[in-house]
């Protein structure tokens, strides 16, 4: 890594210079994981800004960001490195006639014919990266063994070419939306990190920064009546995204003092669900 | 080295709250604290957290037990720093500790008021969301009216109640509420009425929280961190017993369902998917083979789909096991596409089918409640009585009942002594594919008093201890 935090308030003021927010639990987190060079699994309700604290990372570092996104059935050719057989073909075609058997073969086994896939490409590149493998709980259980050595040792190793270790070591941000639960191997390696909603001075603070032209005011009533949305029984509850998707909204609808009336005709920006949406708007304006 | 005793001690207790901490996590932990400055407790607190709880369920029992261990060093610093007033008041109550209860009323700022003054300052401070006073006065107000006494081996709880009564909290949200009303220049609407609302529960919230962690600091530096975390200590959300549950676990168990059965679903409708592999897929077969020249290196295979199971739920839903079957029908509901057919009948001597109440809703918790205040399950005297509510059941829908049927039966077999009717148990199982027996009791109480959950057990597949959140979803996960 190309420069080396000093201190949590360094990391959070770096995050909040490329407006992400943190709080103490995030900028701990971020600051340990560098120090003592350990993967961090995040995990929370969606749309709390998992993925975007990875991306915020590499922008204050200035680092490539390197994208995995995990789904059913990603193998270790999409994860790791392939073999790129074509190439490998026509190499021999080219010149059947010339070369030994022993030097194609160990021409085709080498670099030039590598496909390199994202968890080869975080650790063989020279320049910082951060390393971003997304909805890990995603693959299945024993997929994630193919993570376990990246994560532990930031090394592959590709049986033809020998191992392949870390030039520098990577920052790993992992999500996860908690869909199932994890293999101890794989959490025992990781820092954990849980994000949760915001508590709702920073949620003002969060639509401040990431919406323009907003009000102090309007920040502040929004931020309370998503709390106060956020505390009923819903099937889901609204997130930081959803939040801020209502603040433009209601900055391109020109409000810029929410009644329950126009609260209650754009609250299905914040909500998703019909059952959910009768019952905030039924607990927000009807007259008890 | 005290901090590594400390350290040690803190983690023997994460594990005995029912943590797995492992050995690798417990050396980063001691790892991370190194690159984390002691003074910032914050920084501390989340470096361990980071390293030792690696599930978010965990988070609350990791908190407390947090708090026990590391919160007397903690504040005695800031306190010091903040300025004169507090660090008088803190002196003040720290003579007050050992003199022991109510004896000094040696002057000071706070002292000399009455309870009305404080209640009054009290509802000021919440009025204005100010957090200083705010902790000075929970201060106050437990080292006034707890009445804590030293060594007396009573819980948190007591203290904490004492307190709050005295400060007339249940009142205080009325009082700001019409206090707020009249300072307001016009008539709030009821949108920002709800906000106004919803801000003072917080504020309250967070002074309740205050008193809780100043009677739970006395408490520490009375009778040391372990004996403390002892008390302290309470079951995991997934290890709450059912049957014993108060109305704060029921809550957190409510609140476990929900990912849980999330979880299952998931996992279930994965395993469904994948597993065995079925017939050669022909059609994919030759398309995946142009890319090598039309050679089929590739060979695809179709996905199995196996018949989803019927699912009859037949529960006692009488006083002692009601809250089993609650959970046990919500989270049936909740995966009920892993079945082909859910239908659920309760019983107490009576039965009823209920399979009704949870179409058409969403809500699961209000199905349930109907179930609870709508069904006809009471025939004689509303005492369970199996052996009449299985005839019944025989009667009226045991012709239902075909080879694709997996019949799930709850209770704890408690019959009070009437016939127990097993011969319907045997004809159910000849007629229906599986029989399974859930029983929220520990098993070393089975068949003793009038249980007779041996003779049922006879007839069935498996009889299966069903205490907590963890023996539930593993059976449910058989299940399917």
């Amino acid at each position: 890594m190309s420069k080396s935090f000093e201190s949590v308030q360094e990391v959070r003021d770096g995050l909040k210079k490329v407006n992400y927010l943190a709080d103490d639990g995030i900028a701990s987190v971020v600051y340990l994981a560098q120090r003592l060079g350990k993967p961090i699994l995040v995990e929370g309700p969606a749309g709390t800004g998992k993925t975007q604290l990875a991306k915020s990372v590499a922008e204050m570092l200035n680092a490539r960001l390197i994208r995995l996104q995990c789904y059913e059935g990603l193998d270790e050719s999409k994860a790791l490195y392939e073999w790129n057989y074509k190439k490998q073909l026509l190499r021999i075609q080219a010149d059947k006639s010339s070369d030994s058997w022993s030097e194609v073969h160990d021409d085709i086994f080498s670099d030039e014919f590598l496909l390199t896939r994202p968890l080869l490409e975080a650790i063989s590149s020279t320049d910082p990266v951060v390393l971003l493998i997304d909805e890990v709980d995603r693959v299945e259980i024993e997929t994630e063994a193919l993570l376990l050595e990246i994560l532990s040792e930031y090394q592959v190793s590709i049986p033809e070419l020998g191992t392949i270790t870390a030039k520098q070591i990577p920052m790993v941000f992992l999500t996860s939306n908690n869909t199932r639960e994890l293999s101890e191997a794989l959490k025992r390696r990781c820092l954990f990190l849980h994000i949760d909603y915001p508590d709702m001075d920073r949620e003002k603070e969060i639509v401040l920064t990431k919406v323009e032209g907003i009000t102090e005011n309007l920040a502040d009533q929004i931020a309370r009546i998503v709390r106060s949305i956020r505390q009923l029984d819903l099937k889901k509850a609204p997130s930081v995204s959803e939040t801020l998707d209502w603040a433009r909204t209601l900055i391109l609808l020109g409000i810029d003092h929410i009644d329950a009336q126009e609260a209650k005709d754009t609250l299905h920006i914040l909500l998703k669900y019909q059952t959910d949406i009768a019952k905030a708007a039924k607990e927000l304006s009807v007259d008890k | 080295m005290p901090v590594l005793d400390l350290m040690s001690g803190f983690i023997v207790e994460l594990r005995n709250a029912g943590l797995p901490v492992s050995l690798t996590e417990n050396l980063d932990a001691m790892e991370a604290v190194k690159e984390i400055p002691l003074e910032d407790r914050q920084a501390f607190k989340y470096a361990l957290a980071a390293t030792l709880v690696k599930s978010q369920n965990h988070w609350r029992a990791f908190e407390t037990i947090f708090e026990v261990y590391f919160s007397l060093r903690g504040p005695e610093y800031s306190i010091m720093q903040d300025g004169n007033e507090n660090e008088e008041m803190w002196r003040e109550q720290q003579d007050l500790q050992m003199q022991g209860e109510g004896k000094g009323q040696s002057g000071g700022n706070m002292d000399g008021l009455t309870p009305e003054e404080i209640a009054q300052m009290l509802m000021n401070a919440l009025m204005n969301g100010d957090q200083a006073m705010m902790k000075a006065l929970a201060k106050q107000s437990v080292q006034r009216f707890a009445g804590m006494e030293p060594g007396r081996p009573v819980g948190g709880t007591y203290y904490l109640y004492r307190t709050l009564r005295n400060l007339d909290l249940d009142n205080m949200l009325d009082k700001l509420m019409e206090a707020n009303k009249q300072q307001a220049a016009e008539e709030l609407t009821n949108l920002e009425q709800r906000l106004e609302k919803d801000e003072f529960e917080s504020r309250i919230e967070q002074f309740k929280q205050e008193v809780e962690a100043e009677i739970r600091r006395k408490l520490v530096a009375d009778r040391g961190a372990e004996a403390m975390a002892k008390t302290l200590r309470k079951p995991l959300p997934e290890d709450v017993e059912f049957m014993h549950a108060s109305r704060d676990e029921m809550q957190s168990l409510k609140k476990a369902l929900q990912p849980l059965t999330r979880k299952l679903a998931a996992r279930l409708a994965r395993k469904r998917r994948h597993g065995r592999k079925g017939p050669l897929d022909f059609r994919n077969t030759v398309r995946h083979s142009l890319s090598y020249g039309g050679v089929p290196a590739d060979p695809k295979f179709k996905y199995p789909r196996p018949a989803k199971p019927e699912l009859m739920v037949v529960a006692d839903i009488s006083g002692s096991v009601a809250a089993f079957a609650r959970f046990t029908l919500m989270l049936v509901y909740a995966i009920q596409g892993q079945f082909s057919k859910v239908r659920s009948f309760v019983f107490i001597d009576g039965i009823d089918e209920v399979t009704s109440y949870f179409k058409n809703t969403e809500d699961i918790s209000d199905a349930i409640h109907r179930v609870n205040t709508e069904a006809d399950v009471v025939w004689v005297d509303g005492h369970s009585d199996y052996g009449h509510a299985f005839e019944v059941f025989w009667e009226r829908y045991g012709k239902d009942i075909n080879s694709k049927t997996t019949i799930l039966l709850l209770g704890d077999a408690r019959n009070n002594y009437h016939a127990t009717g097993s011969w319907v148990v045997k004809e159910m199982q000849k007629r229906g594919r599986h029989v399974y027996w859930l029983n929220p009791e520990p098993k070393s109480y089975w068949n003793t008093g009038d249980s007779v959950v041996g003779e049922y057990g006879s007839f069935t597949d498996g009889v299966y201890e069903c205490r907590n959140l963890r023996q539930l979803e593993g059976f449910v996960e058989k299940l399917v």
